[in-house]
């Protein structure tokens, strides 16, 4: 079987997809609470400045790692 | 070299290759734009477009063209112009058979399969490098979707769990955005890669054919018409491949939408950059797939997965049939019977296709009773959309048997239409759904 799957490749590819495509999703999802889950508002609807820049900077890192992987599929690096 | 020694079989591959882009692009629509438009992200119009657009610019982004086709899976020198053709055309038809019944399935492998069988006919089995047929199609073609469902579950798991408590309406309208980019950036690979591809195959068609000289790089006009197929392929919109994708697997709701297309995304830019072959049609599915296992609650139709599981080991070796036959007819009678043939037996299947059309104002339909009333309701609940829930009240002819309310009178039901002579469909129209449209 070994001669044939490459399990180095194979283990690089499950262990960094469960870091960026479960972990970004999950960022997303935590900058989406911080802007709109329980609490975000207080009895004015106003949200807090820190939940706020919670939100904006889940949103920066998920933006980086979609304006990394254009340059990637652009450098045809994959 | 410098003069076309058959210059007719030569546009004919060139031509052949161009159709197979189309295919190309319309039958992976789905890979990028299903989890959208299933979950309602995007209008399916909008999304083809935007699908569309990308595979252009993706085409465009890297031309790093390597003129090999199945490289490590067949012995390189034995790729001859009507082998390309017998490929082609092997691949061309596979994916529109796969088209018709609404199973994704992987072009690359199909294109693979055709070469495999057309160089079997030329050449006979030494032509082929059976160890790197297995390392890298048949065996990804196994464990892709399991990468793919594991990444993808785990991330619906964790998004799901992160969301909790926050109001649905907030999580649909933000999530929204997310899957547009993450189906984008799918669109975009799947452009560089794929069209890349055609454009290998033409340039080396070009290259054999004796038009071009061997080092030549890619001319312009084929990385103009390439992309464009594709980009025509994938605006076309192969909506029954996406419909099985979006809505036949499972009911998808924005959050695993996104789960879905992130793990797609992904696993096929890390999978390449790895150098793991993995098919995104396969990544797809399994993304999909995942994020069904991974939310609680939502159902999975495994009986639809395990019929696209068959299709997938199915691909190979059909495709490299006709691609054989192909070849055959090549040798006896020329590349016009072939290209003619393939012309009949396309329009054939457009035309079969037509009884059941499936386009993007049905694509999002609730999928085929089997669920019955409460399938009904669920979609409706999922679109938030109270209309759906109104049983369809066509093709009924008994007054008594309108709305079926439990399972077990539904089943009866069935029974007795089928005891009294009436087609199956109308028995599972009776039993909810909202629009029979689907694949058998």
């Amino acid at each position: 079987m070994s001669e044939y799957v490459e399990w180095g490749s194979l283990l690089e590819v499950l262990v960094f997809g469960l870091l960026i495509g479960a972990g970004l999703p999950t960022l997303f999802a935590l900058g989406v609470r911080a802007l709109a889950g329980p609490g975000s508002r207080d009895d004015d609807g106003h949200r807090s400045p820190v939940r706020v820049a919670v939100a904006m900077a889940c949103f920066a890192v998920v933006i980086g790692a979609i304006v990394t992987a254009i340059v990637i599929i652009g450098r045809g690096g994959h | 070299m410098g003069v076309v020694t058959d210059p007719v079989l030569l546009v004919i591959v060139v031509a052949t290759a161009l159709a197979f882009d189309f295919t190309n692009g319309f039958h992976d629509t789905g890979n990028a734009m299903a989890a959208s438009i299933a979950t309602r992200a995007m209008t399916p119009k909008k999304a083809v477009l935007l699908s569309a657009t990308l595979n252009m610019v993706g085409a465009f982004l890297s031309l790093a063209v390597a003129a090999t086709i199945a490289k490590g899976i067949v012995d390189s020198g034995v790729v001859t112009l009507p082998v390309l053709l017998g490929g082609l055309v092997g691949g061309i038809v596979w994916n529109l058979v796969t088209w018709l019944f609404g199973l994704p399935s992987s072009s690359s492998h199909a294109l693979v399969g055709g070469v495999v069988g057309a160089v079997l006919a030329a050449a006979g089995a030494s032509g082929v490098l059976w160890a790197g047929l297995i390392a890298k199609v048949l065996l990804p073609a196994l464990i892709g979707p399991l990468v793919a469902m594991f990444v993808s579950s785990m991330g619906t798991r964790l998004v799901v769990r992160s969301t909790k408590g926050v109001p649905q309406r907030s999580i649909d309208r933000n999530f929204r955005w997310g899957q547009i980019g993450s189906a984008s950036l799918v669109s975009l690979a799947h452009g560089t890669n794929d069209a890349q591809k055609s454009m290998g195959i033409i340039l080396l068609a070009l290259i054999a054919g004796g038009a071009v000289p061997e080092d030549s790089t890619v001319p312009l006009w084929v990385i103009f018409s390439c992309a464009l197929a594709m980009a025509l392929g994938t605006y076309t919109g192969g909506w029954r491949v996406i419909r099985t994708l979006g809505k036949g697997l499972v009911e998808l709701e924005s959050r695993q939408g996104l789960s879905a297309d992130a793990s797609t995304a992904t696993v096929i830019l890390l999978s390449s950059h790895f150098g793991f072959p993995l098919s995104t049609t396969h990544v797809a599915t399994g993304s999909v797939l995942g994020s069904g296992v991974g939310k609680k609650g939502a159902s999975v139709r495994w009986h639809i997965a395990g019929r696209m599981f068959v299709a997938w080991l199915v691909t190979v070796p059909a495709a490299g049939l006709v691609g054989a036959a192909c070849y055959g007819l090549n040798q006896i009678s020329g590349p016009y019977v072939v290209f003619g043939l393939l012309l009949v037996v396309a329009g054939g299947i457009v035309a079969w296709s037509r009884r059941k059309p499936v386009n993007h104002k049905n694509v999002n339909d609730a999928w085929k009773a089997g669920g019955g009333a409460e399938s009904a309701i669920a979609e409706s609940l999922i679109d938030h959309d109270p209309s759906l829930m109104v049983l369809p009240k066509k093709k009924k002819k008994r007054k008594k048997e309108k709305k079926p309310k439990h399972k077990k009178q539904k089943k009866n039901r069935k029974k007795h239409a089928k005891h009294s002579g009436d087609d199956v469909d109308r028995a599972e129209a009776t039993a909810g759904e909202v629009n029979s449209v689907g694949i058998r």
